[in-house]
């Protein structure tokens, strides 16, 4: 993925090191000022001239900041627009980091949403359970990390009235999510109360659809569309952040929009 | 020779007010600036005698450029080639017209990585600017350098300028098309901040994504922005490298 210049197995340091071995002083010192020049440069362009493990390391806690500054400038009562049926996007599009015939087949019939953690009530909950509660609908935006942004209509059970019903411990820090494929997500427990974030079973009044996450999703039109996982087969509310498929690759954690 | 020193004197007087901290903190008042000026004449008239004293007369000999100005002008220039780098890298993405940025030519390697970069710089060009455009306002620089521009001006200029006939004899006094360019990337620097920030955060700040006709619409906004400051950028490094002596005053400020 990354640009190497280095041939794979050589350690820049050392190699520098060497090289400015068998160069006499006066020359040693410039090339070595001149490493250094080059080292802010390797910062710029990204490139692994000498070495990107300084610069990824500063970028990661960078990104742990600015998950600090959207958690900061989360407004719990402030609600995402939302918008009139003829402004929903159809087809709405499918996006996953595999193709759409890949997506997971979930059976309805067999299945139960699995709870964990800081909750007082772990019973499994089967589909039927979970369309017998409180529904309600929603048209929102749906934002990309990589900038496009789709308008849908998903409905579904409030996930705080949900956490309240399982007697969830709403001090703790996250709710964690993972998926038929494998996918998870951990979110901050602010964004899990939001009174938008929503536990999805219909998209567009019917039936949510396999390729939109069957048979449930979790909708958080507060944050990005990695934030909103699809295809949910467990709940855990936890203190400890266990990450999630995207995040764990790079991507910022808070994900807010 | 009257008329040499009058000029120089007249250039040691507009650039002692360009510090801000000597226009800051050693007064404001024009008696002051008379007082400063007496100084330095006094400074001057001493460095050719005595060599003991020559650092502090090089201390407030003229600078075309005071050090903020020079500061802010390298920080954001470091800061808007990662910002365009990876916001290339990030546009590649989702492309908003029919065509992407050479891989070789963005940053971060990969959406994640030039995320990072994206959102690492836009601090020091956020904050850096605003530093920029406090002192440009508060020591009055801005009202200085940029104003008045006469449209008229405007016109002579550009035509001289494609010609090839534009003075920049004297470094410290911006013509007409300097003045509407310096303007015009502040202002382009000012929405693609603003831009910037309503499709980062389209819920928050729905307000100012609103004000920018809507998510979608922000993002052309930004990108408009972006391609303006990119631009200047050609012109600006074009006429550095036309006259070298400017590289010069922005590093050492002379």
């Amino acid at each position: 993925m990354r640009k190497r210049l280095i041939v794979p197995g050589v350690d820049p340091k050392l190699l520098i090191k060497d090289a400015a071995k068998l160069l006499p002083d006066p020359a040693r010192r410039q090339f070595l000022r001149g490493a250094v020049g080059l080292g802010a440069l390797t910062l710029l362009t990204g490139c692994d001239i000498v070495d990107s493990d300084a610069a990824e390391g500063t970028l990661r806690k960078i990104s742990k900041f600015n998950d600090r500054v959207q958690a900061a400038i989360f407004d719990p009562h402030k609600l995402a627009p939302t918008y009139p049926e003829s402004a929903i996007t159809r087809p709405f599009p499918f996006n996953a980091y595999y193709s759409e015939d890949e997506a997971p087949v979930v059976d309805g019939a067999s299945y139960k949403l699995e709870i964990a953690g800081l909750v007082d009530n772990k019973k499994p909950w089967t589909l039927e359970e979970l369309n017998a509660l409180p529904q309600e609908k929603q048209i929102t935006r749906h934002i990309c990390v990589e900038g496009w942004s789709a308008i849908g209509s998903w409905t579904g059970i409030r996930l705080s009235d949900f956490l309240q019903r399982i007697g969830a411990d709403t001090r703790a820090k996250y709710v964690y999510f993972t998926c038929a494929e494998g996918y998870s997500n951990t979110i901050d427990m602010p964004t899990a109360l939001h009174p938008q974030t929503q536990m999805t079973l219909k998209f567009a009044d019917e039936t949510l659809p396999r390729k939109y996450g069957f048979p449930m999703k979790i909708r958080i039109p507060t944050k990005l569309g990695y934030k909103n996982p699809k295809y949910v087969v467990s709940l855990a509310v936890t203190n400890d952040d266990r990450g999630g498929y995207w995040e764990d690759q790079g991507y910022n954690w808070f994900g807010g929009s | 020779m009257a008329a040499g020193l009058a000029s120089e004197i007249g250039s040691y007087h507009h650039c002692i007010s360009d510090y801000p901290f000597v226009r800051l903190f050693a007064g404001d008042q024009p008696d002051d600036d008379n007082r400063e000026l007496q100084r330095l004449i006094a400074m001057h008239t001493q460095t050719t005698s005595s060599s003991a004293l020559t650092v502090r007369p090089t201390i407030a000999a003229p600078a075309i450029h005071p050090p903020w100005v020079r500061i802010t002008h390298w920080i954001n220039a470091i800061a808007m080639l990662v910002m365009i780098g990876s916001g290339w890298q990030i546009y590649n993405a989702s492309p908003l017209f029919d065509f992407v940025f050479p891989r070789s030519i963005t940053l971060g390697g990969w959406l994640a990585g030039a995320l990072q970069w994206h959102f690492a710089a836009m601090w020091v060009l956020g904050i850096n600017g605003f530093v920029y455009l406090m002192l440009g306002i508060a020591t009055g620089r801005f009202r200085r350098k940029f104003f008045p521009i006469r449209v008229s001006d405007i016109f002579k200029d550009a035509f001289a300028a494609l010609r090839g006939k534009l003075s920049h004899e004297d470094l410290s006094v911006y013509n007409a098309v300097q003045k509407v360019l310096y303007l015009g990337v502040i202002l382009a620097g000012v929405v693609v901040v603003l831009s910037g920030l309503a499709i980062w955060k389209p819920v928050q700040f729905q307000e100012l994504t609103a004000f920018f006709g809507g998510y979608d619409t922000a993002r052309y906004v930004h990108f408009g922005a972006m391609a303006a400051i990119v631009g200047f950028l050609v012109i600006h490094i074009a006429v550095a490298l036309l006259v070298p002596k400017s590289i010069r005053a922005m590093v050492t400020g002379r």
